[in-house]
């Protein structure tokens, strides 16, 4: 297997839960104990109530594409053989929106709205990401 | 302002500042405040407060280093004015300077050659394992969302980078001067689809400074005052990131509610637009969130070329950021100024009594605005 060179993101101070999830394959969201609202962010405060209370929950891995880009530039040596390749926001049905990747499309197939699925990528034997697929229903 | 090499940022601060003292017919030691916009490059200790060192102010009573990126240069002078009125200072010098080009290497390396270097951490960065670097992607991906919401295409980005073009042809200080049509516009480069090249603002070097005092201190200066007759800011709140929300609405339409109350003004009154234009679309969001134009329909208002010269809302009257100079906030500001005091030779606006200027920092997050005009009220 060859090196894998891009970004390996390590856990930050709370979101351990989310990358050991992603190893299992579930992906994991923040849901706040008072109020229910989910989130995806590093902080512990849910920023519609304030409590500090927060679980990790899986979600439903399930969403649509809230808007996507293709990346033309080179920024990262490691991103230069995928040129042009497309970075998406993902609207998860959970409310939440997370930055990646969609996979088994062309990028001119890439529409605002489309129902996606969230599929995961073991990038390293450490680290999996998740990403997302078109899904039809 | 431009491709300059061989200065450093202090030198441009430091000249910005001489520049505008020696504009406004004063003395060095008549400054007594001094507030810092540090841009990509360091302007010494603490994020710029160091400057006053390198400019030689003594004895300041009014000093703060400030970014919220581009809104920053309206929010300096907001600041500034606000304590000259109130006493703590009598001349606030605002300074912005940045050396992000180097020679021999591309402007995009300036604003997104970190990239190799970074690691990853927890949700906030999680992003960077996708490959989403430098600021052209998260203000493509709101250009992309607002397309997709309201039909806006390329063309009307175009006619945007066509109008500033034409204004920048007629500035001597524009790093671009070349006129470009909507070809030339369609045929330059994708850098982050849906922004092709002439979407994107340039990267400058050099320095920017302006010089805040009260009005009636200004009408004993050598150059005709400017006054201010309004100023707001607004600031939406995004969710943190990767809860990524930065899209179709930008913090404007607060910042103007405040700005025009004060000013007594209202959007029919506004003879020149100087509005921020990182990009093309930054323009078309920001005439929207004014109120130009009901939320959506920016792009066809932009499309018959009513922001160029001749047209009816002539704005970024310099070229703006995309042809002229990226001074963040001041490029703007700047331009505003030369107009409001009619001094902008072949490019000067006939009608300049009323010239709203908008800034916009962070990835769409703050707004802020000023509204100004060479008539105190």
């Amino acid at each position: 297997m060859t090196e894998y060179k891009k970004p390996v993101p390590l856990p930050g101070p709370i979101s351990e839960p989310f990358f050991e999830g992603a190893k299992r394959h579930e992906l994991m969201l923040m849901r706040c104990l008072s109020c229910g609202a989910y989130r995806l962010a590093e902080r512990p405060s849910c920023p519609e109530c304030w409590s500090d209370d927060y679980e990790w929950v899986k979600g439903s891995g399930r969403g649509s594409i809230y808007s996507y880009v293709i990346m033309h530039q080179q920024l990262h040596p490691a991103f230069a053989d995928d040129i042009p390749y497309n970075v998406a926001v993902v609207e998860l049905e959970e409310g939440p929106r997370m930055v990646s990747n969609i996979v088994g499309c062309g990028n001119e197939e890439l529409r605002v709205g489309q129902p996606v699925e969230v599929v995961f990528d073991a990038i390293t034997e450490d680290c999996t990401i998740p990403r997302f697929r078109p899904r039809s229903d | 302002m431009g491709r300059i090499y061989g200065r450093d940022v202090v030198y441009f601060a430091k000249e910005a500042v001489r520049l505008a003292i020696e504009d406004a017919g004063l003395q060095r030691e008549d400054i007594d405040g001094l507030l810092i916009n540090p841009g990509t490059t360091p302007l010494g200790g603490f994020a710029g407060l160091a400057l006053q060192g390198a400019l030689g102010l003594g004895d300041l009573r009014f000093v703060n280093s400030m970014n919220m990126g581009g809104a920053t240069a309206i929010s300096m002078v907001q600041f500034a004015a606000m304590a000259v009125v109130h006493g703590l200072a009598n001349y606030v010098v605002c300074v912005f300077a940045d050396a992000p080009l180097r020679e021999g290497r591309g402007g995009s390396a300036a604003y997104g050659g970190w990239a190799p270097a970074l690691q990853p951490r927890g949700l906030s960065e999680l992003y960077l394992a996708y490959g989403l670097f430098g600021v052209n992607a998260p203000y493509a991906l709101a250009a992309r969302r607002h397309m997709d919401l309201y039909g806006t295409t390329n063309d009307h980005f175009g006619a945007i980078a066509v109008a500033e073009r034409q204004w920048a042809a007629m500035n001597p200080l524009a790093q671009e001067r070349e006129p470009i049509t909507m070809e030339d516009y369609h045929n330059s480069r994708w850098i982050v689809e849906p922004l092709h090249l002439y979407d994107c603002c340039l990267v400058s070097n050099g320095g920017v400074a302006v010089i805040v005092t009260t009005a009636e201190r200004a009408r004993a200066l050598r150059q005709p005052p400017v006054y201010i007759l309004g100023m707001g800011q607004g600031h939406r709140g995004v969710l943190s990131r990767p809860d990524w929300d930065a899209d179709t609405v930008t913090g404007a339409a607060i910042s103007k509610e405040i700005a025009f109350r004060m000013a007594g003004i209202t959007l029919n009154d506004i003879d020149i637009c100087e509005l921020y234009d990182c990009y093309t679309y930054t323009v078309l969001v920001s005439i929207e969130d004014y109120g130009f134009c009901e939320k959506g329909e920016g792009g066809p208002y932009v499309a018959d070329g009513k922001l160029g010269p001749g047209g009816t809302l002539p704005t970024n009257t310099g070229g703006g950021m995309l042809s002229g100079y990226y001074m963040w906030g001041m490029t703007p500001l700047s331009e505003a100024v030369i107009q409001a005091r009619g001094q902008g030779g072949e490019r000067q606006v006939p009608k300049r009594d009323v010239v709203l200027v908008g800034g916009n920092g962070g990835i769409l997050e703050h707004h802020c605005t000023l509204v100004l005009s060479p008539h105190p009220s």
